[in-house]
């Protein structure tokens, strides 16, 4: 592909992006495109340089090698420009405690460049979208954590950014600022926005993303759609559940004929991956009961990210 | 380079507001050098002959409490700057087409109004206990200026500092600063000092400003023998512009590296 067309049709590009941290590599040939207009949640453990390839994408840092693009911009020949079509929400809320709510807004906006009055009103507007209006008046320090987190991703929003980075921008909150949270990710998705987000819930990724990369010791290992990467790791899931415990070695011998089982012996569960789902259950179904085990639960499932994610960063 | 003054005031304006909403904050700040007069000025002052302070050691005292001011203000720059540097405020500055230079700006219009408003109320504070200038209005704002001159340039090296250290680092300069502030003719004579650290004394840049008040406002004690007590108003303009000519760069690299 040439670089003309990555331009039109995705706005983040990395090339084999190297950062060293003294003699540590945090990235180490990171690749990663990234279309307009989706949401690709950045996967990897703690140290893999999901934080590392957001800053650099986001002008915060000089790679010390390859070269990025976000939306058409070079990050390291033209931040400046970048800087104006970004937002970034970092992963701890860059607010000030002694302003209120709607006077961190106005600061921001007026920052943005928008004049006394359009940034009262873009305030306005952003505390109502992300349920903070009645909050608007008081300072920041008596905001939960939860609220603080909306009013920093609130200030990422004044501008509709074109690209939006989110350093975990859910950790700490609790299931229904998640949720808020998310319906805000996905009104700016759908409003043409693209969003890198790393994350370390994976039903995060799951629910709001397009596109899932998973990092690994500063490189993308694994990089597809949620529905591909969970096919990847091999077909459905089979799960069983017994009624004793002393079986699981016995029912494990049965499920080793389509796949290796996973045991978990205190929920005395087996997994295993098969490949031809009916066939597969009624096989393992019939030899179970010629050895006598007794089942309590089976199930057919697709296998979870998690368990794509344990087997790519294993 | 549109936005610098926009943004720069923009900015010094939030800083502003702290106080309006923190009063208590500013308060403390003042309350140190208000008990430092009382303590010097009644206390210890009462039992100290310094050498060429005269019959008022309250007239000698002030000029020295003024500077000290001035210098211990750095203690503001740097925990400002390295809370936002770690509350990554400063991160979204930079990630946002805010003027950079702007932002320092805001930093140096904050910290240099919260200064005069503090010189301004030590003064009065002065005047109460018996202080005065006695050279005459020009004299005396020459002599604020001097010292506004000490603080601004100690702008640029809280900014360098405080880019290099941490919030909990940056509280404890404090410490660091107070004897910094006491090896000087702030409180005593350096003459009275034992050689080594007399010296140290006489060529301290807060010393240099010190000598140059007491002669513009009139007050006792800033003739000596050395050079340096000589031509303490050369120094006191010297001191501050070189600082300011190595800090500044300094500061300004510091934060481009913040993006190694």
């Amino acid at each position: 592909m040439s670089h003309s067309e990555a331009m039109n049709s995705y706005s983040i590009v990395a090339e084999g992006l190297t950062k060293r941290f003294g003699g540590a590599h945090a990235l180490d040939g990171f690749d990663l495109t990234v279309r307009e207009g989706t949401l690709c949640g950045l996967l990897g453990p703690n140290g893999a340089g999901k934080t590392t390839a957001v800053r650099i994408l986001a002008t915060l840092l000089r790679a010390d090698g390859g070269r990025a693009t976000v939306a058409g911009l070079d990050v390291a020949a033209q931040p400046a420009k970048v800087r104006q079509v970004i937002g970034l929400a970092s992963q701890e809320p860059a607010v000030d405690e002694i302003l209120t709510g709607r006077e961190n807004l106005v600061l921001w906006g007026r920052l943005y460049h928008l004049d006394a009055k359009r940034a009262a009103r873009r305030a306005d507007e952003l505390l109502e979208q992300f349920g903070l209006t009645e909050a608007a008046g008081k300072r920041i320090k008596h905001y939960s954590g939860g609220m603080r987190r909306r009013l920093d991703l609130a200030a990422t929003f004044i501008q509709a950014p074109r690209v939006l980075f989110l350093d975990e921008p859910t950790t700490g909150l609790d299931p229904r600022n998640r949720n808020e949270v998310w319906q805000a990710v996905r009104a700016l998705v759908t409003d043409g926005s693209t969003v890198l987000l790393t994350t370390q819930y994976l039903d995060e990724a799951d629910q709001l993303a397009d596109q899932i990369a998973v990092l690994r010791e500063g490189r993308v290992i694994a990089d597809d759609t949620p529905d591909r990467l969970k096919s990847s790791i091999g077909g459905d899931r089979l799960d069983l559940v017994l009624r004793d415990q002393r079986d699981l070695q016995e029912a494990g011998d049965v499920l080793a004929a389509f796949g290796p089982p996973v045991a978990d012996p205190d929920a005395r569960r087996l997994t295993a991956p098969v490949a031809d789902r009916m066939h597969a259950l009624g096989q393992v179904m019939r030899e179970l009961e010629a050895k006598g085990i007794e089942v309590e639960d089976v199930a057919l499932r697709r296998p979870t990210l998690d368990e794509v994610f344990l087997k790519v960063t294993a | 380079m549109t936005h610098v003054l926009s943004d720069g005031w923009v900015i010094a304006r939030a800083h502003l507001l702290h106080w309006v909403r923190n009063p208590a904050a500013i308060l403390s700040g003042l309350l140190y050098p208000i008990v430092m007069v009382l303590l010097f000025g009644y206390v210890f002052g009462s039992a100290m002959a310094v050498a060429g302070a005269g019959e008022n050691y309250r007239e000698y005292l002030m000029p020295g409490m003024f500077g000290q001011t001035m210098a211990v203000g750095i203690t503001t720059t740097l925990i400002v700057v390295t809370t936002q540097a770690s509350r990554g405020v400063t991160d979204r500055y930079r990630s946002m087409p805010v003027s950079q230079t702007g932002v320092v700006l805001g930093r140096a219009i904050a910290d240099m109004a919260g200064s005069t408003l503090e010189l301004t109320i030590l003064i009065a504070c002065g005047m109460a206990v018996g202080w005065s200038w006695h050279n005459g209005p020009l004299n005396a704002l020459a002599a604020m200026g001097l010292l506004l001159l000490l603080r601004f340039s100690l702008i640029w090296v809280g900014i360098f500092a405080g880019l290099k250290l941490t919030p909990e680092a940056a509280s404890a300069s404090w410490m660091i600063m107070l004897p910094l502030t006491m090896v000087a003719n702030t409180f005593v004579s350096p003459a009275q000092m034992p050689g080594w650290m007399g010296a140290l004394a006489e060529w301290n840049p807060l010393s240099a400003t010190v000598a140059a008040c007491r002669q513009l406002f009139g007050n006792p004690g800033f003739a000596g023998e050395s050079w340096a007590a000589q031509h303490a108003v050369l120094l006191a303009v010297a001191w501050p512009v070189a600082i300011t000519l190595v800090f500044l760069p300094l500061s300004a690299r510091a934060y481009r590296r913040l993006s190694r």
